[in-house]
């Protein structure tokens, strides 16, 4: 490392210390940049092919009320990608060379995604325990030290707030209600607690980048540390609502005062990360689908901005 | 656009500032892409006042945006700090004077 860099990074350093955020134009290691570029480009992704699974039910929602809900939600998801995009973008990166990464395969989004949404609890499901594992990350993040991505996820916690009330809303309905809804929503819930589980990612014994991710402020708290926040919250919910946490370990721990819960089936996790999930094939296609057959709107309005201006010129 | 921005085909790169009352300064909110300016405003709506309703609403070309940069802080701003006598506190009034303008 040359010289100057060192005595650059010692000052970065020092910076991040002192709680100061680092905006696009400061000086920061490759390193930093590079790692940012990859977690909120991953998280710009996850945003929108977030789209999909709860865009599959838009038409099917079982009333008006139900209906705007989840239109706003799904819109709200894109205005969430965009901030993390451009988020991204100040980083050097283009919304081009993210969007191909993502089409092509090689950019990860959050695994949850690839499991399908077969009955309208899953929606619920999706808001209450999805959304609600998503608050608990993006809340922490939101104190992280990169300026433009911290400001984004401050907006995007805002939004999310109703993501997840809205789910809880659609749960408690079905679990105060007959005995088919109940039940669909106990085989929903059956099929969405350990992918939630997941989302936060591998032990942290296992989570080799932890510790410089830690170091720059760029991640905050562990991902063992998250999801059992998020466990213990759950837990206390799932109670009132009358659910049943499928795991027969689960065990409350008077040492701790936390929830113990019974190991993740981290094959499945790794499974699903590497392509291999139920929907990874479709989620993507769709994705390609819009990119693509989306393109004749923008190259229509590139094409309208450049006669304008050439009429200008002219 | 300048012939970088074209090879990427990117639309260009613009910050939104919104106004929430009259009479209030405009604050940034965020940036967006967009292919003319109509389109911007338009975006800028529909992204960033999804739960409010504000007065009024800017959008400027990231590019056209001159910032001053971190790292030149200290001899840019000077010894702006020092110069307390710029403050009210910095003056004493005579005992049982009323200063109506105190804090």
């Amino acid at each position: 490392m040359p010289e100057n860099n060192i005595v650059l990074e010692k000052e970065f350093e020092k910076r991040l210390i002192q709680q100061e955020k680092i905006e696009p134009r400061d000086w920061m290691p490759e390193k930093y940049r590079n790692q940012l570029i990859r977690l909120i480009s991953q998280h710009a992704h996850s945003e929108i092919i977030g789209m999909l699974p709860e865009g599959n039910w838009i038409t099917r929602a079982p009333s008006l009320r139900r209906k705007i809900a989840l239109l706003a939600k799904v819109q709200d998801e894109a205005g969430h990608g965009l901030y993390l995009y451009c988020a991204a973008e100040t980083l050097g990166t283009t919304r081009e060379e993210m969007f191909d990464q993502l089409h092509e395969g090689k950019a990860k989004y959050s695994s949850i995604f690839n499991y399908p949404t077969l009955t309208w609890a899953d929606i619920g499901m999706i808001g209450w325990l999805v959304d609600g594992a998503a608050i608990i990350n993006q809340t922490t993040m939101a104190r992280c030290s990169y300026g433009p991505y911290s400001r984004s996820l401050l907006r995007i916690c805002k939004e999310e707030n109703f993501h997840k009330i809205q789910g809880m809303e659609i749960v408690g309905v079905l679990c105060s209600g007959t005995k088919e809804q109940r039940e669909m929503a106990q085989e929903s819930f059956n099929r969405w607690w350990w992918p939630t589980l997941m989302m936060f990612g591998p032990h942290d014994s296992n989570s080799p980048n932890s510790g410089e991710l830690l170091k720059w402020k760029i991640k905050m708290k562990s991902n063992d540390e998250l999801r059992q926040r998020f466990i213990d919250i759950t837990v206390e919910q799932a109670k009132v609502f009358g659910l049943e946490i499928p795991d027969p370990n689960l065990n409350y721990n008077q040492k701790t005062g936390k929830w113990d819960t019974g190991e993740i089936n981290w094959e499945e996790f790794y499974n699903v990360i590497n392509g291999n999930g139920l929907c990874n094939k479709e989620r993507l296609g769709a994705r390609k689908n819009a990119h693509f057959g989306n393109s004749w709107v923008r190259d229509a309005a590139t094409t309208y901005e450049n006669k304008k201006n050439n009429l200008k010129a002219a | 656009m300048t012939a970088e921005e074209n090879k990427n085909d990117q639309w260009e790169l613009w910050e939104v500032f919104l106004q929430g009352k009259t009479g209030e300064a405009h604050i940034h909110a965020g940036s967006l892409r967009a292919a003319d300016k109509e389109m911007a405003l338009q975006n800028a709506r529909d992204v960033y006042s999804r739960r409010e309703k504000f007065e009024n609403i800017w959008v400027v070309k990231s590019k056209d945006i001159i910032a001053s940069t971190q790292k030149d802080n200290d001899s840019f701003f000077g010894t702006v700090e020092d110069k307390i006598y710029r403050h009210p506190q910095f003056y004493k009034l005579p005992d049982g004077m009323k200063n109506e303008f105190k804090k």
